[in-house]
């Protein structure tokens, strides 16, 4: 069986935004790139129905500017087998990313079992791809998932849903599972696999290699804005008492939030 | 005259408030709105839609519909546009609509702005502004090509009207063959709390590493429960194993906006800041005067939490009792 694990590469989350002069994008400059925190999880639960899979391989897959290889040799040091890079400008939409993901899908092997994503990149925030790539597909999904039964023919999800209830959803495969926060522990590369990593093959595709063209763009992003600074608050001082009697009061009558 | 077609979301036989934002938004246009409501036994809730301002209402029940599945859902919304031909399509970003609305964007070859906190329509144009990197900027989504225009809004980002006359709207059955799904509910898992979800409350109260441990949060909770609030953490009280991630504010966690936040204990690093900046009303409660919570609070409270915390939970009790 193939494993597929779709990633990103985001800024770090403790970037400072800045924009471009002409508002059209963010201020790339000094921003330290990193795979984002919710596709860790994907990969390391492909990696883990590998190991528990003899003979399967988990290829990772990244569309991005050509700084997206780091990203896929982090995955591969820690421990997927293979990469396919798909050149894209990093303004495309979740569309256009989602259609050239899917046909270099279709150009693989015709065995795939599973596909990975992270619930969402912390970049847009969309959470849109899996559903998309889906769509592209015609897999089944099931996003935000916080555990996987795994089955011959299908697997049963634990996916998240509003006020801390969820949902057991069954799905047929190959399927794609996107995966939230606390569903595994991502393991960290070591030194000798980081070593291998460098190694492991990365295929690279253009867009136009997989039949996208700028009509697969359906949004743009524009006039980007920084949320306005905030006004220095009040200090609430004298002893603990005091600090909460005082606070109370100006929640209440100032505020007038109590 | 344009269409405008609201996804009407129902859990357990109830509207979510958020149906009643997008049909305020949609009536509010001028536009001809109608909506569309998928469930299991949901006549009873057209009613409703009628008076929000839905004109026409598609009602597809059916008893695999009974728990919300992307499948389903997909081919009856689907059908449902077909049927209406809208310009414009507005749904939740709920867990639910934030699930099946990009599929509905890939079968229909459409763009899709997923996040929407900000939203204007005039004529049959949508223009919406969303936030990006959690809300450390914002950026105006354009439409590019031909279709209907597709969109998931914030619950809570909009304000909610007031329901309006009685007019009456033509409700339209449609009847479809859930036959083929991949996909199946087998159960949903109800939550074991009774505060409310930390994304969708009125008041948070947070907690941070400064806590030293889970059963230290119950100070937390106690102040929470005073206010009817949700608790949340920051990340590094999640990762320490205080919290469940379910409560995490920021970037990996969720991106709040109640009217009152309180943060006790919580530094306030960048990714932390971006979750909550957006509350209405911002408490820090810190022992370090330098940390970065302080600029964003209204108030600032430099002390020890595990003093003034049960303090505050004393002074609040006694002026909600009043």
């Amino acid at each position: 069986m193939n494993i597929y694990v779709c990633i990103k590469q985001v800024p770090d989350t403790e970037t400072k935004i800045k924009l471009k002069p002409d508002f059209t994008w963010i201020d790339t400059g000094g921003i330290k790139w990193v795979m984002s925190p919710f596709d860790e999880y994907a990969v390391e639960e492909a990696l883990r129905v590998k190991e528990k899979n003899a003979g399967s391989t988990v290829i990772v897959v990244s569309a991005g500017p050509t700084r997206v290889i780091e990203c896929i040799r982090t995955a591969l040091a820690m421990g997927a087998d293979s990469g396919i890079h798909i050149e894209i400008p990093e303004t495309a939409d979740n569309n256009m990313t989602a259609k050239a993901l899917a046909n270099a899908l279709k150009k693989e092997p015709a065995n795939i079992g599973l596909v990975f994503t992270g619930k969402e990149a912390i970049d847009d925030g969309s959470a849109q791809v899996s559903q998309l790539l889906a769509g592209f597909l015609g897999f089944p999904y099931v996003s935000v998932v916080l555990n996987v039964e795994y089955g011959a023919q299908s697997v049963k999800c634990k996916r998240e849903i509003e006020g801390g209830a969820y949902e057991i959803v069954e799905t047929a495969l190959p399927a794609i599972i996107a995966t939230q926060k606390g569903i595994n522990e991502p393991r960290y590369a070591t030194l000798p696999n980081i070593m291998k990593a460098k190694k492991k093959e990365i295929k690279t595709y253009k867009t136009s290699d997989l039949g996208i063209s700028e009509g697969d763009q359906k949004i743009k992003f524009k006039n980007f804005e920084l949320p306005p600074p905030k006004q220095a608050g009040k200090k609430v001082s004298g002893d603990p008492a005091a600090q909460a009697k005082e606070l109370a009061r100006l929640l209440h009558e100032e505020a007038k939030v109590i | 005259m344009g269409k405008i077609l609201v996804i009407a979301e129902q859990r357990d036989g109830k509207l979510k408030k958020s149906t009643f934002e997008l049909l305020g938004l949609a009536t509010q246009s001028g536009n001809e709105t109608s909506a569309v409501l998928l469930g299991d036994g949901v006549s009873g809730l057209t009613k409703e839609l009628e008076q929000y301002g839905a004109t026409s209402i598609y009602l597809i029940q059916d008893a695999s519909l009974k728990f919300y599945s992307a499948e389903s859902y997909t081919l009856g919304v689907l059908e449902a546009i077909k049927q209406a031909s809208p310009d414009i399509v507005l749904a939740s970003h709920s867990p639910t609509g934030r699930d099946f609305m990009p599929k509905i964007a890939a079968c229909l070859g459409v763009g899709l702005a997923s996040d929407c906190t900000q939203a204007q329509i005039s004529g049959v144009n949508l223009k919406v502004r969303r936030p990006v990197y959690a809300g450390k900027a914002t950026v105006e989504v354009e439409f590019l090509g031909q279709g209907p225009r597709l969109a998931t809004i914030r619950p809570n980002a909009i304000g909610a009207p007031k329901p309006i006359s009685a007019q009456t709207a033509k409700v339209i059955p449609i009847s479809i063959q859930f036959t083929g799904l991949k996909t199946k509910v087998i159960e949903i898992v109800k939550g074991n709390s009774a505060r409310p979800d930390v994304a969708e409350a009125p008041a948070v109260v947070s907690g941070g590493r400064s806590l030293k441990s889970a059963e230290n949060f119950k100070i937390i909770e106690e102040l929470a429960d005073v206010l009817g609030a949700a608790v949340g953490a920051s990340r590094a009280a999640v990762d320490a194993g205080y919290r469940a991630h379910r409560d995490q504010v920021g970037q990996t966690g969720k991106v709040v906006s109640p009217v009152l936040y309180i943060a006790c204990g919580i530094s306030g690093a960048i990714q932390h800041l971006a979750g909550m900046r957006t509350s209405k009303c911002i408490v820090a409660i810190n022992t370090d005067p330098e940390a970065p919570i302080f600029q964003v609070a209204d108030y600032g409270v430099i002390g020890d939490l595990f003093a003034v915390v049960p303090l505050l939970k004393e002074e609040l009790k006694k002026i909600k009792e009043h």
